[in-house]
């Protein structure tokens, strides 16, 4: 692990919205577009200071099968929380409501200051503005890497191929793959593939990452190198949600760790308390069958 | 309880048994190991003689094709089916004794199977993913698009070509009676294909993983653009060569716009027939059809092949 120490993130290294670029600036739909420099700072300030994402009193059930039972989750831009929780927990469904892929029952999830129950709401924008990376990658099979890389700008910004492949080169540069990105996905390793996929969410500049066990489908060896791409986008700022089992990596990039059982979130803190001195017994349990295992 | 020993009885053979005569006993035979690993088959052919072997095979059918043909007493076969004299006649046409031109009329086929083909690609996908919404609202539209592919792939297509061709004109409304009956075995033909090809387009579409689609709707892609860009792209793919077995079908099927007396291959063949008393048009439209159909099988084949290379090549994680 690379990402150790944090000093002073990069605070704008998440761009502030272009005015002239479409669908841009999450908080603002249909908001006119700030001329003045002024007022682009000042609508900036105002999104840093919403929480990106509250959710209160999430309950969601499947059939019978109730899975959250209403969770607490607050996060502010840069935050860094990670999700542990056994296997089952509940960890997959609380973020997969965060970008609309499933439906709350009760309570209410607000991202950047929108309630995602209004029906004003459109999940397609919630969405551009809400990267999610899965356990098992899912880039397109049919697609060049660049392709993958280019098809949401291109196709839900509108971005032209020349620019929109430019930044994609950019994107996959910075994760040493430039020179895959003529092949399709399937002559990539699982990590090659895990760090594209990151990279594809990356190219629609997302107001919060929400990541789900991005590195639990992966060979032991491949683990790294894309646990050190994301533990790079914490150090740069980035907004994002981590369901994981790598304690290891949660403790270190971490701002928050928020344990998941029972369908709520027992305990949440920063690292060193919930991993080095936990008060649920519940916490402690959990963290003993992890520590069994050998996997802390 | 004692387990019988399930070591077989061996000839004892003591320790250091001094060998007769000084005679080496060689390698041991097949009878002396417990196991045996030879074929009881002669050796396949291999190499050279492979090459021979398959030479002296291939020259012995094609002999005995030639034979048959040849022998006298397929005499009135090769007169009535393999007259090249006829069979130019069949080909180019007779029109002064009222003899259609094969040639021209193969024409007519493959031009009535691209045409038919494209509309079918279209109405076909539109049928498929009509069965595939979900939702109260469009249940009828999604049961009547499941009775119509049960009907339509139910009916022998020639049956549905005599009740169109001869039954829409005896309807008398003008704008349906008047047509061409090259219009009706268009129209049937795109009828019954369309159901086929539904149901092909259907199960390519199931057959892509529903992350593929929550992946693409993660990043902001709308359904449509879900549609058009990621999914049927992959279905397509997933079921090509299912495709184009359907579209060589449609290929041969039109020959049954025959019956409507359109002057296509088989039509223009059977008048040669009759004209001639003799049968070697049909020889002529076979081998048209065969010109066609037989790149388009191989072409499917490694298309085929490719497919299923790529798919137990697997993905590597
Ligand atoms: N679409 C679904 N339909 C029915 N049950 C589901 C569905 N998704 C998840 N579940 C169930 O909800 C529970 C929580 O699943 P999940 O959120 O994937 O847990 P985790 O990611 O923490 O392992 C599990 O018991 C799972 O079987
Ligand atoms: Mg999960």
């Amino acid at each position: 692990m690379t990402v150790d120490e944090r000093p002073g993130r990069v605070s704008n290294a998440t761009p502030a919205p272009d005015p002239a670029s479409p669908g841009s600036g999450p908080a603002s739909p249909g908001r006119a577009p700030a001329t003045s420099e002024r007022s682009n700072r000042r609508a900036k300030d105002d999104l840093d200071r919403l929480p990106v994402l509250r959710a209160t009193g999430v309950h969601k059930s499947f059939g019978p099968l109730e899975v959250l039972k209403g969770v607490e989750l607050t996060m502010a831009t840069h935050d860094v929380v990670c999700l542990i929780g056994s296997s089952g927990s509940g960890k997959s469904t609380l973020l997969r409501c965060c970008n609309l892929l499933e439906r709350i029952d009760a309570g209410t999830i607000e991202l950047f200051g929108h309630d995602l129950a209004d029906e004003r709401v459109n999940e397609d924008l919630v969405r551009r503005h809400t990267g999610m990376v899965f356990q098992s990658f899912n880039l397109f099979p049919h697609l060049r890497v660049l392709d993958n890389v280019t098809l949401a700008p291109r196709r839900v910004l509108g971005v032209d191929r020349g620019a929109a492949e430019a930044r994609a080169k950019e994107l996959l540069e910075r994760i040493g793959l430039a020179d895959k990105a003529h092949e399709y996905p399937d002559r990539l390793s699982g990590g090659q593939q895990q760090r594209v996929a990151i990279v594809r969410s990356l190219a629609m500049e997302p107001r919060l990452l929400l990541l789900d066990e991005v590195t639990s489908a992966l060979d032991p060896e491949l683990v790294a190198e894309v646990l050190d791409l994301v533990g790079e986008l914490a150090h740069q700022g980035m907004t994002m949600l981590i369901a994981t089992h790598e304690m290891g990596f949660a403790r270190e990039v971490a701002d928050t760790v928020c344990f998941l059982e029972g369908g709520r979130i027992v305990e949440s803190g920063p690292p060193e308390r919930i991993f080095g001195d936990p008060t649920e017994p519940a916490t402690r349990r959990f963290l003993q069958r992890i520590i069994d295992a050998g996997r802390l | 309880m004692t387990w019988p020993s399930r070591r077989a009885p061996q000839a004892a053979a003591p320790v250091g048994t001094v060998t007769v005569g000084g005679i080496d006993p060689g390698p041991p035979s097949d009878e002396d190991l417990p196991i045996s690993l030879y074929s009881s088959h002669r050796p396949r052919f291999r190499g050279r003689a492979g090459t021979a072997a398959s030479t002296v095979s291939t020259l012995v059918v094609i002999g005995g094709l030639v034979a048959l043909i040849a022998s006298p007493a397929a005499g009135s076969f090769r007169n009535g089916f393999l007259n090249i004299h006829q069979m130019w006649i069949a080909l180019a046409g007779d029109p002064s004794r009222g003899i259609l031109s094969v040639g021209k009329g193969f024409v007519l086929n493959i031009w009535l199977s691209l045409l038919c083909e494209v509309i079918v690609l279209v109405l076909a996908l539109g049928v498929a993913s009509l069965r595939l919404t979900r939702g109260p609202v469009l249940l009828p539209f999604r049961a009547l698009a499941i009775a119509y592919t049960d009907f339509a792939r139910g009916v022998p297509v020639i049956l549905v070509m005599l009740w169109v061709g001869f039954g829409a004109p005896s309807l008398g409304i003008k704008e349906i009676s008047t047509q061409s009956p090259v219009v009706y075995a268009g129209f049937v033909l795109v009828f019954s294909y369309s159901a086929y090809v539904a149901e092909v387009y259907r199960a390519g579409l199931l057959s892509v993983p529903r992350a593929q689609i929550q992946a693409a709707r993660s990043l902001g892609l709308s359904s449509r653009t879900t549609l058009y860009r990621v999914v049927l792209p992959q279905a397509v793919r997933n079921v090509l060569p299912a495709l184009l077995n359907d579209f060589t079908s449609l290929q041969k099927d039109t020959a049954i716009v025959s019956t409507l007396g359109v002057a296509e291959a088989v039509h223009s063949a059977q008048i040669a027939g009759g004209v001639e008393f003799n049968y070697s048009g049909f020889t002529v439209a076979s081998i048209l059809f065969l010109l066609i159909t037989i790149p388009l099988t191989r072409y499917t084949d490694r298309i085929m092949n490719k497919d299923r290379n790529r798919r137990l090549a697997g993905t590597t994680a």
